[in-house]
């Protein structure tokens, strides 16, 4: 019997052809990282952000209240051409309308024109999707993706097509400085105002030798008063498709309320530091109709910090959101040690 | 009724029946409709089909038809190349089997045939090591009386010889091909079917019918051995044989987070349905309101002429747009994690047994987390809890006894025992050891009942021999128990040396017998015995009959009364030390009356129908008054490391319930020595006869007295329900309590309307023997457990008469251990001892348990995240059902982006060590309550998607609304706020799962920072230049990661979202841990503090093991004697104050 068991014992040493490599992978043995939620880890991710988002919050709020801002909502202010633009039948008379206001101090930088739209739903699924990004490119596509402005009843095809296009905000507005003696018109920049991938690659005029023979065969979407290689007569790089206020339109806002840019200060001369005190007119040709869905316009004058415009969302959340990580670090310690306590007390015992 | 003839072969009008078979399920054409077909039968599958066609729908369509093509066809082609590769090798194997050679006879000539066309009636020759080319009726062979030895490894796993016999009548026929050739005979047999140990047939041969069963059929499957040749005749061929008619149909088991799932999915659905109709209501309002003046602008789409339409038409829009919170990713994940933790059980070098080169094996793979949540295992005894080796210890001779107890397990008593010196037998077996002198003694002297015995021993049993050199006998048993009897037979000199179908040769006391075998009345679990008829060389006719005592003892002659006492005090006292007993008798039978008897043996035998009830009235007939010889007590020692295991699954929560067809006394003791019952217990109930109804109450009563009082919770429940479905819950006993119950009481328990009381009461006990079980009855008790309690079952057996336990339990085991394959075959998960249960369970069970668990929370959750942010931006677009990211995120995020993180921590995550899940046994618990993964922890896990889907949409809403880059140009825009949200998201998702790792392997950090890695490289690339000139349409994208995600106040508010999701949820786990802390987060807190404390426990342990071994040694044979008969407290103390040590430790760690 005795002798068995020995016999036994040798072969357990041995392993047959069917036992299981010994490799850490399948023997569940791997070398790994075991974190746990202790109570440093815990209270220092607690206190640490809760810091961090504070200063960052503080930096946010006050930068985000050094923006100079001036907000004028002409919608309303221009009433007599927003009755005319109500009837459609006048889209081709012209109408203007002026709105003074009166700066205190000078807003020195660089200023941006922004014109902003409210409850205008460019957000729409079917609005956004309607847009034909190779017609765009200066190519000869079929337009099934601008439905419903891809031709008209004769066939002939719009270009550009789709109901972004055909809806681009055509308000013209300038800005004239009062000065003392004479009113001198802001010098304004209508190119760079787009991002450089829109305007270098994702628009391209087709190719021809010049502008209004490659669109020969098209025509202008119905809304608008000129066809597109007119959108600038003066700068042959800023017409057609490549147009910045057309580029700057057809990227279209994530919410109901938005604002685009527009122009930007050429910092010339009276303007080389911003733009000075005192009184200034907008000249608005007035022709974007928006009181038949309850829209509202806006022109905005603002200058920019290194955290982008005025918005002070995100500092605020900053602000609370560190406040509220701070505070819950505190309640975590009093738990921590008001548990301890007890446990020590059941210890002694 | 199925017929076979020869001549209708020749006739040629039974040719369907040829030999070819066919397991594959597709041909080149017809596989990809067929499998098409086959999986958009699972209802994920065929979901995403339903999207696509909506998606197709242009007015609906709101998302890009490949998000939904993509994954749809991946997860198809996925599934459908493993298919075909299967498939492509069941056709591989059809054709090597199909066209292996065989030699078949045609015209009187042997001509070789391929496999594939052999047919019904054809005769075949059959060489040495050669398969059985179809279900054979065995006609001759070379070795005398035309035995043929098969091995059945293919058709039931079992490796030990069998031996078929051809009738004399055919084995005459021999292989003369003339004969063979003329042989013309007409079998009627039953129809195909699936039973491999039965078959039931006549042969007419020249008007005269002879009986044929399954001792005379050759199966497909099996392999010929030890046989030069044999020729048979085909009766079944291809698909019609047993072997192809048992393939296939398995029936499928299904896991509770299977059901769980199923449920969530539709609660998932209603909610789709849910946020869709608050949508669709929102556009119809929108429209109205709004949209209709916004017509200047966007006029409304073609056939939309109401609100209400556009409304109606943006509720299928926006089930596209959210039908990500049913991920299509979800099934094949699970499938995926299941098949990795399956092969870690492979894998498992602690669950390998090198003794027999066999490694543990998941045989199934899609029950894992099940067994992590095992709350009541059902045990065989014989062969799981026990080795299944049997030894000869004891024997009782016309009322004497002998044999020294040995006891269970305790050799180094033996040893001051000197063994019986065999060396005056030649023929004994060296192996063989006995330590009662006086029993050899009294075989020498020539004791006329010692020789009796010990001839009935080697005469009555079914074991075939080998001797291949002279002197080298070497038995071939079916049962353990038979190979111990015949050698213990063989060793006191009465040698089984021979056997053919009509003769048994002996050599008794050095002199050859040659004993005519005259009848064999085999054994079966109703009639328990088995007999032998045979002629003696003198003439003598006597029936020599062994078999369980209670059997025997009703058939024995009155005046064996006295006898039979003493052997009754004999049996007490072998069963008391957990020996197997059985009771041996004969009688001598009287010529004229044996001659009646055996010539209607013949008919009924050759009887078509009935055959069985006939035989076995014969078998009752003859089989009486039977005069008693004595009782062999054999011992089958315990497995390695039994009472501990027992004691950590006790330590589980898990109830063991061991169900065995041993006597009462047999299985209480070994109950006592492997730590199932022990003097702990209040009390351990004995419940025998048909009385048990008061009985069940009267236990009830006493553990639990206010049980019956009205106010109870259970019988109020009781009084609610109907009867159909009652779940009894859990119920607290006043103590530790055992239950004893024999298989009697429990069929009269299981008749009468008991079932409901008896569950109530052997559920209140911590341990439960059931004894004197049938396996049919042992099906019964799972099947109780789990229609009465809300519990996963698990049994664990190793013997043919475990199968229909095994099948029946949530998760059968099957131990490959002495008695061959059968309980494997029809198992979940194999190995080979019982010690390696609390492996699989408390380690491979909780890891795949909290790993699926784990999984499931954060993929709910992380789809909930994603898709809800739809749903907020609904608000703010005019419920146009605008996604809110870019279409390929929405295609990439499930497949890519977030799939093989979680799938990391689902294949490696650890929450503790197996070490340390063995020793906290508590560790088991909650996976039994179901704790980590139920509905309240799905509403939690939406909760939190819910709570994170605000913070992912208001924080990039807020940070964007009306602003500006910091050089004045547009970033409010729509492609930069969907790269915003979508960043945001998927940062969120990736600290989320970092969170949920608590075991960071190499491969989870490859994966995590990988997939983060891999989103912005793909996204840079989708939004490059290149790509949008070359497919405009699907990447307009273009330029948007450039000018976004150079932005400051994109990445503050990246951060500010991630410090939102994730804070909160350290907060929460933190405070969880420390003010409701689960076993887990008790045990991980020492964790990696006190790497000594593991160390120290231990060596606790090992002193505890040490001790009891030692305690276990010093018990002197006389008390144990006295201790087995009546199990009393104070001597059955296994785990002695040695155990107190660690089980003290292993509290104060856990507090």
């Amino acid at each position: 019997m005795e002798k068995k068991m020995k016999n036994k014992t040798s072969v357990a040493t041995q392993e047959g052809d069917r036992c299981p490599d010994n490799s850490a992978f399948k023997q569940q043995r791997l070398p790994a990282w075991k974190p746990q939620l202790t109570i440093a880890s815990v209270l220092s991710s607690f206190f640490l952000t809760g810091a961090f988002c504070l200063a960052v919050g503080v930096c946010l709020v006050l930068s985000a209240n050094s923006v100079r801002e001036i907000q004028i909502d002409y919608s309303d202010k221009c009433s007599d051409c927003s009755k005319l633009r109500e009837n459609s039948s006048n889209w081709n008379k012209e109408c203007h309308c002026s709105i003074n206001f009166t700066l205190k101090e000078d807003i020195l930088g660089d200023v941006f024109m922004y014109y902003g739209l409210q409850n205008f739903y460019q957000n729409h699924r079917r609005y956004m999707m309607s847009r034909s990004d190779a017609q765009l490119l200066g190519r000869n596509v079929n337009r099934s993706y601008c439905a419903p402005f891809s031709t008209y009843r004769n066939g002939t095809p719009m270009a550009p097509c789709g109901a972004i296009a055909n809806s681009m905000f055509n308000d013209t507005i300038d800005l004239f400085y009062n000065g003392n003696s004479s009113v001198i018109q802001v010098p304004l920049l209508k190119t760079g105002n787009s991002w450089w991938t829109d305007k270098n690659v994702k628009f391209r005029n087709p190719k021809s030798h010049n502008l209004s023979s490659a669109f020969a065969g098209t025509a202008h979407p119905p809304y608008w008063q000129k066809p597109v290689y007119l959108l600038d007569e003066e700068d042959e790089r800023n017409n057609g498709y490549v147009n910045d206020d057309f580029i700057v339109w057809m990227r279209v806002s994530a919410f109901a309320t938005f604002r685009n840019l527009y122009r930007r200060l050429r910092r010339t001369r009276h303007f080389a530091d911003g733009l000075p005190a005192g009184n200034y007119t907008f000249r608005i040709s007035y022709n974007f109709p928006v009181t038949r869905f309850k829209g509202r316009k806006h022109v905005i004058l603002s200058t920019v910090v290194w955290s982008g415009g005025s918005n002070p969302f995100l500092g605020i959340a900053y602000v609370v959101s560190g406040a509220a990580a701070t505070l819950t670090g505190f309640v975590i310690t009093g738990i921590h040690l008001k548990l301890r306590k007890k446990k020590t007390y059941f210890q002694k015992q | 009724v199925y017929c076979v003839s020869k001549k209708t072969i020749n006739n040629g009008k039974m040719t369907l029946f040829n030999n070819s078979i066919k397991t594959s399920k597709y041909n080149f054409f017809t596989f990809l409709p067929l499998n098409l077909f086959e999986q958009f039968q699972r209802i994920a599958n065929a979901y995403f089909l339903f999207l696509l066609i909506l998606q197709l729908i242009p007015q609906i369509s709101s998302l890009a038809w490949f998000t939904t093509v993509v994954p749809l066809v991946l997860v198809l082609a996925v599934s459908g190349v493993k298919d075909a590769i299967d498939d492509f090798n069941r056709h591989k194997s059809d054709k090597h089997v199909n066209n292996r050679p065989v030699q078949v006879l045609i015209n009187g000539m042997l001509k070789e045939q391929k496999w594939m066309n052999v047919q019904v009636g054809d005769i075949i020759k059959l060489e040495n090591n050669n398969f059985v080319t179809a279900d054979l009726l065995l006609l001759s062979s070379s070795e005398p009386h035309s035995l043929t030895y098969i091995e059945t490894a293919e058709l039931d796993g079992e490796t030990n010889l069998k031996v078929k016999q051809a009738l004399t009548v055919t084995a005459e026929l021999g292989e003369d091909l003339q004969k063979l050739t003329e042989f013309n005979g007409e079998v009627r047999c039953e129809a195909p079917n699936n039973k491999l140990d039965k078959f039931t047939g006549t042969l007419t041969l020249r008007g005269e019918k002879y009986a044929l069963d399954n001792e005379k059929m050759l199966l497909r499957g099996c392999t010929i051995r030890n046989t030069e040749w044999c020729f048979g005749l085909v009766i079944y061929a291809g698909p019609d044989t047993k072997l192809m008619q048992n393939s296939g149909k398995t029936t499928f088991k299904r896991t509770s987070i299977d059901r769980l799932m199923n449920v969530l999915v539709l609660v998932i659905f209603a909610f789709l349905g849910l946020m869709c109709l608050i949508l669709a209501i929102g556009n119809g309002i929108w429209e109205h309101d709004k949209g209709y003046y916004f017509q200047v602008y966007l006029p409304w789409a073609e056939g939309v002429n109401s609100a209400s339409y556009s409304g109606f038409l943006m509720f299928w829009s926006y089930v596209i747009i959210l039908n990500t919170v049913v991920p299509i990713s979800l099934y094949v994940s699970v499938e995926i994690i299941r098949l990795g933790n399956s092969f870690y059980i492979d894998w498992d070098r602690k669950m390998y047994y090198p003794l027999n080169d066999t490694p543990a094996q998941a045989r199934t793979t899609t029950l894992n987390e099940e067994l992590g949540q095992i709350r009541y295992i059902f045990s065989d005894k014989t062969g799981t809890l026990t080795q299944n080796i049997m030894c000869f210890n004891k024997c009782s001779i016309n009322g004497k006894s002998y044999g020294i107890s040995s006891g269970m397990g305790r050799e180094s008593e033996l040893s001051k025992a000197e063994k019986v010196d065999f060396s005056y037998n030649p023929l004994a077996d060296p192996k063989f050891a006995f330590y009662d002198r006086s029993l050899v003694e009294a075989v020498r002297l020539n004791d006329v009942p010692a020789h009796r015995f010990f001839r009935l021993l080697s005469l009555c049993h079914t074991v075939m021999p080998e001797e291949k050199k002279e002197g080298n006998l070497v038995y071939q048993a079916q049962s353990p128990d038979e190979g111990a009897l015949v050698t213990a037979a063989r060793n006191f000199g009465f040698v089984f040396r021979a056997r053919t179908p009509e003769t048994i040769t002996v050599v008794e006391m050095g002199e050859t017998k040659i004993y005519k075998l005259l009848a064999i009345l085999d054994f079966n679990n109703v009639r328990k015995r088995m007999s032998v008829i045979v002629r003696s060389p003198e003439g003598d006719l006597t029936l020599y009959c062994k078999g369980a005592d209670t059997i025997l003892y009703e058939l024995l002659h009155p005046s064996c009364n006295s006898l039979k006492e003493e052997t009754t005090e004999h049996l007490n006292e072998f069963a008391g030390e957990g020996l197997r007993t059985l009771v041996v008798a004969y009688k001598s039978l009287e010529e004229d009356y044996f001659q009646d008897w055996i010539r209607r043996h013949h008919e009924a035998s050759t009887a078509l129908e009935g055959r069985e009830e006939k035989l076995s009235e014969l078998y009752e007939e003859i089989e009486k008054d039977l005069m008693l010889l004595g009782a062999t007590a054999i011992e089958d020692k315990l497995q390695d490391g039994v009472p501990q295991t027992i004691e950590t699954l006790a330590k589980a929560n898990i109830k063991i319930w061991v169900l065995t067809g041993d006597k009462q006394e047999t299985a209480m003791n070994i109950g006592y020595s492997c730590n199932l019952l022990n003097d702990d217990m209040e009390d351990v109930f004995v419940i025998e006869g048909s009385t048990s109804d008061d009985v069940l109450n009267e236990l009830r009563k006493k553990m639990k007295p206010d049980s019956f009082l009205d106010s109870d919770e259970i019988n109020i429940q009781f009084e609610k329900s109907s009867k159909k479905q009652i779940i009894i819950p859990d119920e607290q006993a006043n103590g530790v309590y055992g239950l004893v119950i024999t298989g009697h009481s429990l069929a009269y328990a299981l008749e009468g309307n008991l079932e409901l009381e008896l569950v109530r009461t052997a559920c209140m006990c911590k341990v439960v023997i059931c004894c004197r079980v049938t396996p049919l009855q042992k099906a019964q008790v799972v099947e109780l457990v789990k229609k009465y309690k809300k519990a996963v079952t698990l049994a664990i057996g190793d013997g043919a008469n475990d199968v229909s336990m095994i099948k029946t339990a949530h998760i059968g085991v099957g131990i490959s251990g002495q008695e061959g394959m059968q309980a494997v075959l029809s198992s979940d998960f194999s190995f080979a001892q019982f010690r390696y249960l609390q492996r699989l369970l408390l380690v491979h069970g909780r890891w795949s348990y909290i790993r699926m668990c784990k999984f499931l929370k954060y993929f709910f959750y992380k789809n909930f995240a994603f898709t809800l942010v739809h749903f907020w931006y609904g608000f703010f677009s005019g419920f146009s059902a605008q996604t809110v990211y870019d279409e390929w995120f929405i295609t990439l995020y499930n497949l890519v982006y977030t799939s093989l993180p979680v799938l990391g921590m689902s294949l490696f995550d650890q929450d503790v060590d197996d070490r340390w899940s063995m020793l906290f046994p508590q560790l088991y618990v909650p996976g039994q309550q179901n704790l980590y993964f139920n509905k309240v922890v799905f509403v939690k896990c939406m909760l939190q998607g819910i709570y994170s889907s605000l913070i992912l949409f208001f924080i990039p809403y807020g940070a964007m609304y009306n602003t500006v880059r910091s050089d004045g140009k547009a970033i409010a825009d729509y492609q930069s706020f969907a790269l915003m949200a979508q960043t945001c998201l998927l940062i969120v998702v990736s600290v989320q799962i970092g969170l949920d790792t608590s075991y960071w392997t190499v491969v989870n950090q490859f994966f995590i920072w990988g997939s983060l890695s891999v989103y912005f490289a793909i996204t840079f690339t989708m939004y490059s230049d290149g790509m949008y000139l070359i497919f405009t349409a699907s990447f307009p994208f273009i330029g948007t990661a450039r000018n976004t995600l150079s932005q400051p106040n994109v990445w503050l508010a990246i951060f500010l979202s991630i410090a939102l999701c994730v804070l909160p949820v350290v907060g929460f786990r933190f405070l969880k841990a420390q003010l409701k802390p689960t076993p887990s987060d008790k045990v991980r807190r020492n964790y990696l503090i006190k790497p000594e404390i593991l160390l120290s426990m231990a060596w606790a342990r090992w002193g505890a093991a040490l001790h009891r071994l030692g305690s276990a040694w010093s018990v002197s044979p006389g008390q144990e004697l006295a201790t087995a008969i009546v199990p009393s407290k104070k001597h059955r103390n296994p785990s002695g104050g040695g155990s107190v040590e660690p089980q003290a430790l292993n509290t104060s760690l856990l507090h």
